[in-house]
């Protein structure tokens, strides 16, 4: 009898310590190829260094973590299969994912029927508005950019301006946002154009905007090839006014195809952009030199927001795991909304039960580009 | 608002002198088989892409391009020898399938071979803008016109006084009879495939400096190149050039005095349009039937 207690002791022992060792698995679907490729294939990046940095720290709570992750090409449909993989075959503890708005809006009603903790990565403000139970996501919305970008404008006295948007998903949305908000920052838009998503020219565009009387800056909404032509036009038809983008263009990616055209350009991003720029008694400024250094160094690569958007997701699941002493679904939301406090890459994070992304205004910083390079604003 | 007007019809001339050089590989292959290739945009792209890649290991530009456009046409003539020449038996249909086959391997190979990024490739010759009277033009612009112009050129003396033009021709009016007097029709479809590739790859690298270039960039050139080829007329070298430059005009004045948003569908309207009069294209040939 004492020996089959003792027997069932041990046996309960060992079986506690093999489920204390299993990993925990971290799911997601990023755009790794396709038109969204220069956000995804540094988030993908960076969830892969990260996750291989805490695992030889020791890994979380004692375990490791094990990434599963896959590559969505920008496709809400393939979107779709991959989170019903993860969370069916997979049986992933929390996903970190979704590259673009249009993946992400796809999956949101597979992960709140599963009950699966969701950080995306996504931009669009319909991500977390309004308030999605177990959704999340780390950056600003289009609806801050505007916002940002009008701020800067009001503070130069710009009153009419001009739009020229993409055709493509975040384009659309962040056009939308920006009509929404002008009004409040006292932003008259005089000119609204668009441009189509393989379209090699926008001068004729640019050219309607140059002759609308009035204008005092543009604002371009988009992301991938389609600012840089923007850009380069602007210069050839040398138009004055000032130029804004948007967070999308925010790698050093933008600098280099649109080369010296890109000079006195304008948008809102995150300060991981200029790091080392950064005053030594920031917040931000260790944690953005780190990952900046980190990155750069394995993959001898610049950075851009979008990897820190990855770093800011996981890092977020991480604490809350250790907070909740638990991979356990519903503990660990409850643990990412209690967010308080956590100093990322985007800024810092304060979540609450009506606010699933947690980041103010401030931490949404105006650059320039200066001499080939993104200079902070004052 | 003349200098508005002129600014159109420059932005116009750019665009519309990129979608000729792609329309006039369209229409060569088109000519000597009646495919339609719709690998023509991944010729392109190959183009950019290996100028691009030769550049950034040192190499100086004009070597640059010219081994990227034999890598072009050693490509053209794979795919002809590989995937086009053993299903000769079969229908043009089959055949244009197999193009269509071809340009997602090329794609997905493409992204191996080099990244899925966007690359930027440095103007031939400065950033500088031509002012003409109020309206701008970029120098790069000028090269995409000028070659255009020698290419259009080059390929009329080629086609009306060289042996091989000749049989190109021959073999697109009855293939049976120029089989008859001793044209080989193989050797035809091949030149045609390395010609047009190498032409999609000269398109690739002349509009890389405008437009950037990156693994996907022929399948939108290559679909407004295939407008403007049906737009003039397919198998016509003046039509695919009349094509090109027709349809960036009336995109850029479409964008300009009407509505951006609008740009793409009042071009598609008005090649309709010209398409419902003219079947076969502005300059097409005018195929009668025999009843």
């Amino acid at each position: 009898m004492l020996l089959r207690s003792l027997l069932a002791a041990v046996v309960a022992f060992w079986l506690g310590i093999a489920q204390a060792q299993a990993p925990i698995k971290i799911g997601a679907f990023l755009a790794v190829t396709g038109p969204a490729a220069s956000l995804g294939d540094p988030e993908q990046k960076t969830l892969e260094l990260y996750v291989e940095k805490l695992n030889a720290a020791g890994g979380v709570l004692g375990r490791k973590l094990q990434l599963v992750s896959y590559d969505s090409a920008g496709d809400a449909e393939k979107a779709r299969t991959f989170v019903r993989r993860l969370i069916e075959q997979d049986k992933v503890d929390l996903i970190v994912g979704g590259t673009t708005t249009g993946e992400t809006m796809a999956v949101v009603q597979l992960v709140e029927q599963a009950g699966m903790p969701f950080i995306s990565l996504a931009g669009a403000v319909v991500v977390i508005e309004p308030v999605k139970k177990w959704v999340f996501k780390t950056p600003h919305t289009d609806r801050m950019a505007c916002e940002r970008i009008f701020l800067d404008m009001r503070s130069r006295r710009i009153e009419r301006i001009a739009l020229i948007s993409g055709s493509g998903g975040f384009d659309k949305s962040m056009r939308g946002q920006c009509l929404n908000v002008a009004a409040t920052y006292g932003v008259k838009v005089i000119a609204d154009e668009t441009y189509g998503g393989g379209d090699t020219d926008m001068t004729a565009q640019l050219t309607k905007i140059k002759n609308t009387a009035g204008i005092q800056a543009v604002l371009n909404a988009g992301f991938g090839q389609g600012p840089a032509i923007v850009t380069k036009n602007y210069k050839q038809l040398a138009i004055s006014a000032p130029l804004y983008q948007s967070h999308g263009v925010a790698s050093k990616e933008f600098i280099k195809l649109a080369g010296d055209a890109a000079e006195g350009v304008r948008l809102p991003a995150a300060a991981v952009l200029a790091a080392e720029q950064l005053p030594a008694d920031d917040k931000q400024r260790a944690v953005s030199v780190n990952y900046k250094r980190e990155y750069e160094t394995r993959y001898k690569q610049d950075i851009s927001t979008f990897g820190g958007h990855a770093y800011d997701g996981l890092m977020i699941a991480v604490e809350a795991i250790k907070r909740a002493r638990s991979a356990d679904k519903s503990k660990v939301r409850d643990a990412i909304e209690a967010t308080k406090g956590f100093v990322g890459t985007g800024g810092v994070v304060n979540m609450s039960p009506t606010d699933h992304m947690g980041l103010d205004l401030t931490f949404f910083r105006m650059f320039e580009v200066k001499k080939g390079n993104w200079v902070p604003v004052q | 608002m003349s200098a508005q007007f002129a600014q159109y019809v420059l932005s116009g001339l750019t665009v519309g002198a990129i979608y000729a050089l792609v329309a006039l590989g369209f229409s060569i292959i088109y000519n000597a088989s009646h495919v339609i290739n719709f690998a023509q945009g991944e010729f392109v792209m190959i183009g950019g892409m290996a100028t691009v890649s030769l550049v950034a290991i040192g190499w100086p530009l004009p070597f640059a391009i010219a081994a990227a456009v034999l890598a072009a046409a050693a490509i053209g003539f794979a795919l002809e020898k590989f995937a086009v020449e053993p299903a000769r038996g079969a229908s043009v249909v089959t055949l244009i399938i197999i193009t269509i086959g071809a340009s997602i391997l090329l794609r997905g190979l493409a992204t191996l071979v080099w990244d899925k990024n966007i690359h930027p490739l440095k103007s031939f010759s400065g950033d500088v803008p031509i002012q003409i009277g109020g309206a701008t033009l970029l120098p790069q612009s000028l090269w995409v016109m000028g070659i255009t112009l020698a290419i259009v050129l080059l390929l009329t003396w080629f086609f009306g006084r060289t042996l091989l033009g000749k049989a190109l021709l021959a073999t697109s009016h009855n293939r049976l009879a120029a089989q008859l007097v001793g044209i080989n029709v193989r050797h035809v479809l091949l030149a045609s495939f390395g010609l047009s590739a190498a032409l999609g790859a000269v398109a690739g690298i002349l509009v890389a400096p405008i437009t950037f270039t990156s693994w996907d960039v022929g399948v939108m050139l290559g679909l407004k190149g295939f407008a403007a080829a049906i737009l003039g007329g397919l198998g016509s070298g003046p039509g695919a050039v009349l094509g090109g430059i027709a349809l960036g005009v009336i995109e850029a004045m479409g964008a300009g005095y009407i509505s951006s948003a609008y740009k793409d569908v009042i071009a598609f309207v008005i090649i309709l349009a010209v398409l419902f009069f003219l079947p076969s294209g502005l300059l097409g040939k005018r195929s009668t039937d025999r009843v």
